[in-house]
């Protein structure tokens, strides 16, 4: 078995009294693909908004058990320090809108208020971009705004700001959601590219883009974790009556 | 549907879009009158020698009104200063902290604030400043301005940034950006136009108060540029002159007026082109 990366144990997460995420213990193997799939609703994206400390900046909301970074408890360590080891993409790609190209990628070390020469951040900008499969077609371009990019090419600059941190593990809420099937074909593709330096943790309720790009599957229902495994054997076999519905389409 | 029908909904429609054209030109009419009247009245003084010589003695032909715009500078200036960083600063954190029971209530303040009748404000810095310096001064009048200009930009503040969406500032925190960083560095920059436009605004609302002025700045006929000393300023030599039983000061008074409602269209103009090209696309 794989080297375990983040490891969750017993992890609930409220919106004030409501528990949308129930008791998940879950362990995310390093250098893989884990989607986290399930029907709309279902806490997926509050699961891993856990992962970043993310969730518990809403008022109201606040997450119990624990999380485990390389054995570490991220919820004893600095939630800034953890932010920068653990990256996130999020639904809508969301650019800095007053930022360049070139200062969107770079912008997790500039607003950090973390100097960098001029090489460096020339060299980080570059091998991020190309990271995210974006370099190409706006290395012409690097001081245009991001907003200017179309839909697709605005995600893999939110992915390349993540990358440019040199992140253990990219969380990926729903990327393609958002997107054209052209440019979510590119995200999936540039995801089986990624997983060679990075541990990425994809959340969709599209179970055919879990088929297509993950190594492990799991299966969250009504905030419960119903069943964990390889990609192939959760999709071809089951344990979970659950899961076979979710999967042959009789809800979700 | 039978022709009649349709043929009566259309007439229908043009005599609708027919009144709201024609009232809502009504609605500029006033405006454009004031214009053309001032503007006739006043634009024969204004020259370059009115902008930047002093006001000469009654009797005396010509002099201009060098002292009040100076003075009119040094009180937008005093009330600019703290106003701008207290009003963008509370107009964050109403946009931060919706809902809470202080923001409920520093609304509701700022509100009043804003409906406090100008006069009131000047009195309350009488007793408050003038009263304790022993005298009138730029200062007082450029507080009492201030207080002025607050609501203003904290409203515009805060109407600006809650437009900003959300995503925003989790992409920023996502990044392990600190929460203070991300305020400054993100947000704020993102809605830099619209602050700007409600800084341009609130000046532009103060530059032609008199009132809070009559018992704070109180008016001087010479340059003063010491701030604890009392200071023109264009609205007050406009009431001042206007007022007064001379008519070669009466001509001072349209021509101040020219000037005045020229910089007020100025800053509103100003904002607008500001809220237009600074427009942050998200």
């Amino acid at each position: 078995m794989e080297s375990t990366i983040l490891k969750t144990e017993d992890l609930s997460a409220y919106f004030g009294d409501n528990r949308v995420v129930n008791q998940v213990s879950l362990s995310i193997p390093e250098h893989m693909v884990t989607t986290i799939m399930g029907p709309s609703g279902c806490g997926k994206t509050t699961l891993i908004r856990c992962f970043n400390r993310i969730h518990e900046l809403i008022s109201d909301a606040r997450a119990e058990g624990k999380v485990y970074l390389r054995g570490e408890d991220i919820y004893a360590m600095d939630p800034i320090l953890i932010r920068r080891r653990i990256g996130m993409v999020f639904q809508r790609p969301n650019p800095f809108p007053t930022m360049t190209i070139y200062d969107n990628v770079i912008a997790g070390y500039k607003l950090n208020g973390i100097k960098l020469s001029r090489s460096e951040s020339d060299t980080i900008v570059e091998n991020s971009l190309k990271g995210a499969a974006l370099w190409d077609e706006v290395k012409d371009h690097l001081l245009r705004k991001g907003t200017f990019l179309s839909g697709g090419q605005q995600q893999r600059l939110c992915i390349a700001r993540a990358l440019a941190m040199n992140p253990d593990i990219l969380l990926l809420d729903e990327p393609t959601s958002a997107l054209d099937p052209k440019a979510t074909a590119r995200i999936e593709q540039l995801i089986e590219e990624l997983k060679k330096t990075v541990t990425l943790v994809l959340v969709t309720h599209n179970i055919a883009q879990a088929g297509r790009v993950s190594d492990f599957t799991a299966f969250l229902y009504l905030g419960e974790l119903v069943e964990f495994g390889p990609t192939e054997r959760l999709h071809t076999a089951p344990k979970d009556r659950r899961t076979e519905e979710f999967l042959t389409g009789k809800f979700g | 549907m039978s022709r009649e029908r349709i043929r009566g909904r259309v007439i229908k429609d043009r005599g609708f879009t027919g009144v709201v054209v024609l009232l809502s030109l009504l609605s500029i009419v006033p405006l454009v009158l004031i214009l053309i009247y001032i503007v006739s009245n006043g634009i024969s003084s204004v020259s370059w020698e009115f902008l930047v010589e002093l006001p000469k003695p009654v009797g005396e032909k010509g002099g201009g009104i060098a002292s009040a715009i100076i003075g009119s500078f040094l009180l937008v200036l005093i009330a600019s200063l703290p106003a701008i960083p207290l009003g963008v600063s509370v107009g964050i954190y109403l946009s931060e902290r919706r809902g809470a029971r202080i923001s409920s209530l520093v609304t509701l303040a700022v509100e009043v604030l804003h409906g406090t009748p100008s006069i009131v404000i000047g009195i309350v810095t009488y007793l408050w400043l003038v009263i304790r310096m022993g005298r009138f001064s730029a200062l007082s009048g450029g507080i009492a301005l201030g207080i002025m200009m607050l609501p203003v930009i904290v409203r515009a503040t805060e109407e600006t940034l809650k437009l900003i969406p959300d995503s925003l500032k989790e992409a920023s925190l996502a990044l392990g950006v600190p929460y203070h960083r991300t305020i400054l560095k993100v947000i704020v920059p993102a809605g830099l136009s619209g602050i700007m436009t409600g800084i341009l605004i609130s000046v532009a609302r103060i530059a032609g108060e008199t009132a809070p002025l009559l018992f704070t700045a109180f008016g001087n006929p010479f340059m003063n540029w010491n701030i604890i000393k009392p200071v023109n300023a264009i609205p007050l030599l406009i009431y001042n002159y206007a007022t007064s039983p001379y008519p070669e000061w009466h001509v001072i008074a349209w021509g101040a007026s020219c000037v005045l409602v020229g910089l007020v269209l100025l800053l509103n103009v100003g904002a607008r082109i500001i809220a237009r090209r600074w427009k942050v696309q998200f």
